[in-house]
């Protein structure tokens, strides 16, 4: 029990700091919370023009930064391993993974880096940014909309976004069409992303 | 034609069940080759893997059975006057064929199952997944699948051609044994 003393004293001094700091939001690094999986990169790709089938990557990490006062400064920069496609059947994964699709032993990283944001409502933005996929770099406009942000019950500072945006295969030279018919030529993405607030911990 | 094995000959279930095994395996060879390049939109897409699965299902039971059938029979007596080596060498590639249906069928299996989803039989029965979360198994199983397809091939080669040397080299009973011959 008494082992547990200083851990239960250092959370809540984290919580009342926190709930201090939050008052005056200035411009902060977040991470993006992928190890408590509260952030998706999904898609979602007509299937023969009947149905959308979705599909996402499980595995990616980034960081983000976002001021409440000046959004137009907010940046992201997002990692994604390719190889860790997921749209839930085997033999489909493996199929998008290889040379027809993804070619994820070639370009087994895909990339978004932010190069500007600019507020299109209260809660609305139009981020742009290059997105590295299949080794080909093109500038997306990704339809921004800010969710919420404040103080997590555990001590932390949360803030998360949803992210749409419409690309592409053959931009990627990504055989979509030619391979899946003219309905699949289209790829939506819809990026679901939340931050913890860094330097938190370092404050208390 | 008996119906078991005898010290000179192969039985005709033997003789049956070997052709029809190896007809079996270089229809699925052929047809996995065919069916990884297919169009999305053509007609075969979908039903050349059922089937492949399904057969490839169905041919691991009836090894089974074949090597059931093998445990209770005797074995034609070999060649003695062949070389040690040649006869070693017959034996160990006998063994590996053998024991390739099963690597064939667990990497083929862990492909179709690796998400989780069972390998339906021609809609008889459901082999349901027992490996998941493996990273990238489909991936993995896929390439060692494909890697033993052409090493059996190169196994049925070899025996094929030791078959062929046997009847018109040496002109031995080798392959009227599994023909079904009179031996000479």
């Amino acid at each position: 029990m008494n082992a547990l003393k200083p851990l239960w004293l250092s959370v809540a001094l984290a919580a009342a700091l926190t709930g201090v700091s939050s008052i005056s939001a200035q411009a902060a690094e977040y991470l993006i919370d992928t190890k408590g999986a509260h952030a998706f990169i999904q898609f979602r790709v007509k299937h023969l023009g009947y149905s959308w089938l979705y599909g996402r990557f499980n595995e990616f990490g980034g960081t983000f930064s976002y001021d409440e006062a000046k959004p137009d400064a907010s940046k992201i920069s997002v990692d994604i391993k390719t190889t860790s496609l997921d749209s839930s059947h085997a033999e489909r994964d493996k199929h998008l993974r290889s040379k027809d699709f993804l070619d994820t032993d070639a370009f087994p990283t895909a990339k978004f880096v932010s190069t500007s944001y600019k507020s299109t409502g209260a809660k609305t933005a139009s981020l742009t940014g290059d997105l590295t996929l299949h080794g080909v770099t093109k500038p997306v406009v990704i339809a921004v909309e800010f969710i919420g942000s404040g103080s997590d019950p555990w001590g932390g500072f949360r803030a998360g976004f949803e992210g749409k945006t419409t690309i592409k295969g053959a931009d990627f030279g990504i055989a979509m069409e030619k391979k899946l018919g003219p309905a699949a030529a289209e790829i939506e993405l819809i990026l679901s992303v939340e931050g913890v607030r860094q330097g938190d911990a370092a404050k208390k | 034609m008996p119906l078991k094995n005898t010290d000179k000959t192969y039985g005709w279930v033997a003789i049956v069940m070997h052709w029809v095994s190896a007809i079996v395996v270089l229809g699925l060879f052929f047809l996995g080759l065919w069916m990884s390049d297919l169009d999305y939109y053509h007609a075969w897409y979908k039903t050349a893997p059922d089937i492949h699965r399904s057969i490839g299902v169905v041919l691991i039971g009836f090894t089974l059975l074949r090597l059931l059938w093998r445990s209770v029979n005797i074995k034609p007596t070999e060649l003695l006057d062949s070389p040690g080596w040649q006869l070693t060498l017959a034996r160990v590639i006998h063994g590996l064929l053998y024991t390739w249906f099963f690597f064939m069928f667990v990497s083929g299996y862990l492909i179709t199952t690796a998400k989780g989803q069972g390998l339906e039989v021609f809609n008889w029965f459901v082999i349901p997944a027992l490996i998941t979360g493996v990273e990238n198994m489909e991936d993995t199983a896929g390439g060692v699948h494909l890697g033993l397809a052409c090493g059996f091939m190169c196994l049925v080669f070899l025996h094929a051609g030791a078959a062929l040397f046997h009847h018109f080299v040496k002109r031995d009973n080798t392959l009227r044994k599994m023909l079904g011959q009179t031996p000479k």
